[in-house]
């Protein structure tokens, strides 16, 4: 079935395994409602990047099923994941920006990318770095930016197009407790326009900043809903995810 | 301050291609590789004269076989001076009244001693050493074999001893030389072509090695394998463009160099090897293929690696 319109994301007994290693992701099952706003928790090596990974189609998994935006991506040509991924914003966990483009042109990128005019970009992406604070250093490049720095231009980039799925690995592990709410602000702004976004973070205050998220956790490559949040419908989707994919029991094995 | 930097509409509209002077800074300094330029510039002046080099030798002949195709040698060969004389009238005159000669020519006696004096040294008429009369004749059409032996037929009723020859004939091992020498070239071109593509190929591969951090972010943002592939390809393309320009620069001075050499030889063996308008055209397509072939192959080389990624 590839038609599930009222889900963004559905993974169903999702294996994980790098070479002939053992999996690093296990029988994980669960479904992202669009509007919704998930954290994504577990220790270091719990799988968090992996899974991270899956989602932001950077990685086939070695078995089960993915579907996004209706689609089977499992069996999806390799020439239409750009448009899928053009639907995904990513903040990578070392954030890789290019090293020979400003700032400017960082987040200027997926919008390049899209196609969006010169003319059209120059206002939002001023707009954006104005956010999060790095108007004044536009023209720099990354190199001679800070780590902090460095994440909220990752962070801009990611947001930019404003994607359907925003994924972020650990966006505010550089910055100061005042800049990370400030960033968490600009999540939950995405968010209310619809995005879904899934934020894997260890920090657990962070967590409790956001009203009405729901938290996944993994263990050892194993998934689980502490909150209860995955097996129930959602409070904050935009009404209309409601029923679909409910009761998956997260981390269930099939 | 606002509540979020987020427009009410997404970018939907006004969309432009991801390419040219957009496109152009996602590989830095902009020269995928310092010797490319200069590896293409050799093979494209190696290329042109070895081009221009089978086209004149083409030409040489083709010149010489027009020349020679409708001519034919009638050679009396007689011991006494009188009756080979009056044998060689005695052919001319028949030849003469043949539809299909259009000239004749006997050739002198005083003539024939000339070109064989630095071979035989001085020598009265008459003397020990016997020289057949030869006949230039010039036929209308190609002289051939049946041609050759109808004309044999002719002289062998009237004038024993008369012997037909087509003159193209004794340079067959000439044109067979000079096919050799065409072939060569053919196998040089190609050679060069291949060993062009294998370096843009090799430059092309390390660049998108050194790049493959960007590239991968590219891909993670949506960037299409079409883009990236365009990116390289442009970069590639301005290569080569130099590269070949210079080779044509360098190549033609390579020709002219040639060329005069040649010309200053001053013999009718090299008359006919100047090359045609459109000879100098296809010269000057050369560099337009190279730089075709090379955009082709950075192509072919980056599409296949995109396509061992995700």
């Amino acid at each position: 079935m590839d038609e599930t319109p009222d889900t963004v994301v559905n993974f169903e007994n999702i294996g994980l395994r790098y070479g002939t290693d053992p999996e690093v992701l296990r029988d994980v099952s669960f479904t992202l409602f669009p509007g919704s706003f998930y954290f994504l928790t577990g220790a270091s090596g719990a799988g968090k990047t992996s899974l991270l990974k899956l989602l932001y189609l950077a990685q086939r998994p070695s078995r089960g099923v993915i579907r996004m935006f209706g689609k089977d991506m499992i069996t999806l040509p390799r020439g239409d994941l750009p448009d899928f991924r053009r639907r995904i914003g990513v903040v990578f966990q070392d954030f890789r920006l290019v090293e020979h483009m400003t700032a400017f042109d960082n987040v200027a990128l997926p919008l390049r990318i899209s196609g969006v005019s010169e003319a059209s970009l120059t206002r939002p992406v001023s707009e954006m770095l104005d956010w999060v604070g790095l108007s004044h250093r536009a023209q720099a490049y990354p190199t001679t930016l800070s780590g902090g720095e460095q994440q909220r231009v990752a962070i801009a980039r990611a947001v930019i197009a404003r994607p359907d799925v925003l994924v972020a690995d650990e966006p505010t592990g550089n910055v100061d407790p005042e800049m990370a709410l400030k960033l968490l602000r600009l999540f939950e702004a995405l968010n209310r326009l619809g995005t879904t976004v899934v934020v894997a973070t260890h920090d657990v205050h962070l967590l409790k900043k956001v009203p009405d998220s729901l938290i996944m956790r993994l263990d050892n490559g194993k998934l689980s809903d502490p909150t209860g949040a995955l097996r129930y419908p959602p409070k904050r989707t935009s009404g209309k995810a409601q029923g679909k994919g409910q009761g998956k029991g997260a981390g269930s094995r099939s | 301050m606002k509540p979020s930097p987020f427009s009410d509409e997404k970018f939907a509209s006004d969309l432009d291609e991801f390419s040219g002077e957009r496109a152009a800074n996602l590989i830095p300094n902009a020269r995928v590789s310092g010797p490319i330029p200069w590896v293409i510039a050799i093979m494209i002046a190696l290329t042109v004269m070895a081009a221009a080099g089978a086209m004149a030798v083409s030409n040489l002949a083709a010149r010489a076989n027009a020349d020679l195709s409708g001519a034919v040698t009638v050679q009396i060969v007689e011991a006494n001076p009188d009756t080979r004389r009056q044998s060689a009238e005695r052919a001319a005159a028949l030849l003469g009244e043949d539809a299909a000669v259009q000239s004749i020519r006997l050739v002198p006696q005083e003539e024939l001693n000339a070109m064989l004096e630095p071979w035989l040294g001085q020598m009265a008429e008459g003397e020990a050493v016997p020289i057949p009369a030869l006949i230039d004749v010039e036929l209308n059409e190609a002289a051939s074999e049946a041609e050759i032996a109808r004309l044999q037929g002719v002289l062998d009723l009237s004038v024993p001893g008369a012997r037909v020859d087509a003159q193209s004939s004794w340079l067959q091992p000439v044109y067979s030389a000079l096919a050799s020498l065409q072939y060569l070239a053919l196998v040089l071109i190609i050679l060069l072509a291949i060993t062009s593509a294998a370096a843009v190929w090799l430059a092309a591969r390390s660049a998108f090695t050194t790049h493959r951090e960007t590239i991968e972010i590219v891909h993670h943002l949506g960037g299409t394998d079409q883009q990236i592939a365009r990116v390289f390809q442009k970069t590639v393309g301005i290569d080569a463009a130099i590269g070949s320009g210079l080779g044509l620069i360098l190549g033609m001075l390579g020709v002219y160099f040639i060329g005069s050499q040649f010309s200053a030889l001053e013999s009718g063996m090299i008359d006919g090897g100047g090359l045609a308008f459109w000879q100098w055209i296809l010269i000057i397509l050369i560099p337009l293929f190279g730089v075709g072939m090379a955009v082709l192959t950075a192509r072919f080389t980056v599409i296949r690696a995109l396509e061992r990624m995700l």
